[in-house]
């Protein structure tokens, strides 16, 4: 346990300027991938949009393995308990961060986490040509993929971010439905 | 070797790493003339003793090598039939080394699918909502203990029933699972693991579960 600590703390000391370098260097290389498709001009954004959310959606598959292996919850059984999970435990352990639950949609299927501060944003400001672009969509994608392998739909966006001027970053995570099939056996 | 083998299975049942770690089963070389004084049968493609247990050769070994050459199920590695040739005088005298048939890997994926199959036919059983499946098969020379993860994968570890320590080694298997194969790019998932570093850890892992019979909070 102690050693798993040690491990945690002093490879978030390490790299977490890395981690925003590394991510910042895949932000620009896409940016340059389409940037030569001059029929794609105003969908540019659009399609770095949605470039991210598969990518992040690969991450997501198997972070939730990781997450799973170090932190020991036991399944969720309502949406609350999963935002409480997520904000708690998971950003917790892989961005230092502890995102607060706010704005509960009276059916309880949607609520919206808010980040003080986006380790992925430390030293970026967003230039005018990329106005539209969602930075950190590679976060969703994850939250969506993690989700989906422990037998939740959710659909996850940004409303808010420091990037554009708001105050705070805030994700929106919308319940779609529990995944009935290839349920793990004792599941039903 | 009080840990002797593991099995790692995906959500379809399908089985996608599997580790034999047994010292190697008893066998018994001895050298015949003829006629030779052992029954022997073919059973399922292999060549087992149906009767005539002796000097450590039992009922159900099987053929495993004859002059030093191991035999491929009912062939020779020449191509000839093992009963033919054990048949004719000319060939002896002859040396036989019997053994416990090995699974094969196609054996082994048709366990693990029935494995995979009885765990789900275990939780409808229960008479209790959201049972979690097997856990645990007790036979009197091993035990098997499986563990599910919340994904569906399934982590089993066949094992001498006085091995302590299992349930931590099963959670520090799928540790070693996030890590090693997980975090490799070129692994894909549900498909069968072969990354050098899983293999290495898993390794390492069963030495340390062995020795220490459970894995502490130093670890």
């Amino acid at each position: 346990m102690s050693r798993q600590a040690n491990r945690g703390t002093e490879s978030k000391k390490m790299s977490s300027e890395l981690f925003t370098l590394t991510y910042g260097a895949l932000v620009t290389q896409l940016c340059k991938d389409y940037e030569n498709d001059e029929d794609v001009n105003k969908q540019l954004d659009k399609i770095l949009f949605s470039n991210f959310l598969p990518r992040g959606y690969n991450i997501g598959v198997r972070l939730i393995e990781d997450f799973l292996a170090r932190s020991n919850v036991g399944r969720c059984h309502d949406f609350r308990e999963t935002a409480d999970v997520i904000a708690k435990v998971a950003f917790k352990m892989y961005l230092g961060i502890t995102p607060s639950i706010t704005n509960w949609s009276p059916a309880g299927d949607e609520f919206s986490l808010i980040l003080e501060n986006n380790p992925l944003v430390d030293f970026v400001e967003l230039p005018d040509n990329h106005s539209s672009l969602i930075y950190s969509n590679l976060l969703c994608g994850v939250l969506r993929g993690a989700l989906e392998m422990v037998q939740m739909a959710v659909e996850a966006k940004f409303v808010q971010d420091t990037l554009k001027g708001d105050g705070v970053t805030e994700i929106r995570m919308r319940f779609i439905r529990r995944i009935e099939d290839n349920l793990p056996a004792g599941e039903e | 070797m009080a840990i002797f083998s593991v099995y790692v299975v995906n959500k379809a049942g399908g089985l996608i790493y599997q580790l034999d770690s047994y010292a190697p089963r008893a066998e018994a070389e001895k050298t015949f003339s003829y006629p030779l004084d052992l029954l022997l049968k073919l059973h399922d493609e292999r060549v087992l003793v149906a009767f005539g247990q002796r000097d450590g050769i039992r009922v159900g070994h099987a053929v495993l090598a004859i002059n030093g050459v191991d035999v491929n199920g009912k062939y020779m590695a020449d191509g000839k039939e093992v009963l033919e040739y054990l048949g004719n005088p000319a060939n002896y005298p002859v040396s036989i080394r019997f053994g416990r048939p090995r699974l094969t890997s196609n054996e082994k994926l048709m366990l693990a699918s029935m494995f995979h199959s009885l765990f789900a036919i275990g939780s409808q059983l229960s008479p209790e909502q959201g049972s979690s499946g097997i856990e645990m098969l007790e036979t009197d020379t091993f035990k098997l203990h499986c563990f599910q993860t919340l994904t569906g994968i399934k982590f089993v570890v066949l094992a001498d029933p006085r091995q302590a320590g299992i349930d931590s080694l099963l959670r520090k298997i799928y540790e070693i699972y996030s890590d090693f194969a997980l975090k490799n790019p070129f692994y894909s998932l549900e498909m069968p693991i072969r990354c050098e570093l899983f293999d290495q850890n898993l390794k390492l892992a069963l030495e340390v579960a062995e020795k220490a019979g459970t894995f502490g909070p130093g670890s």
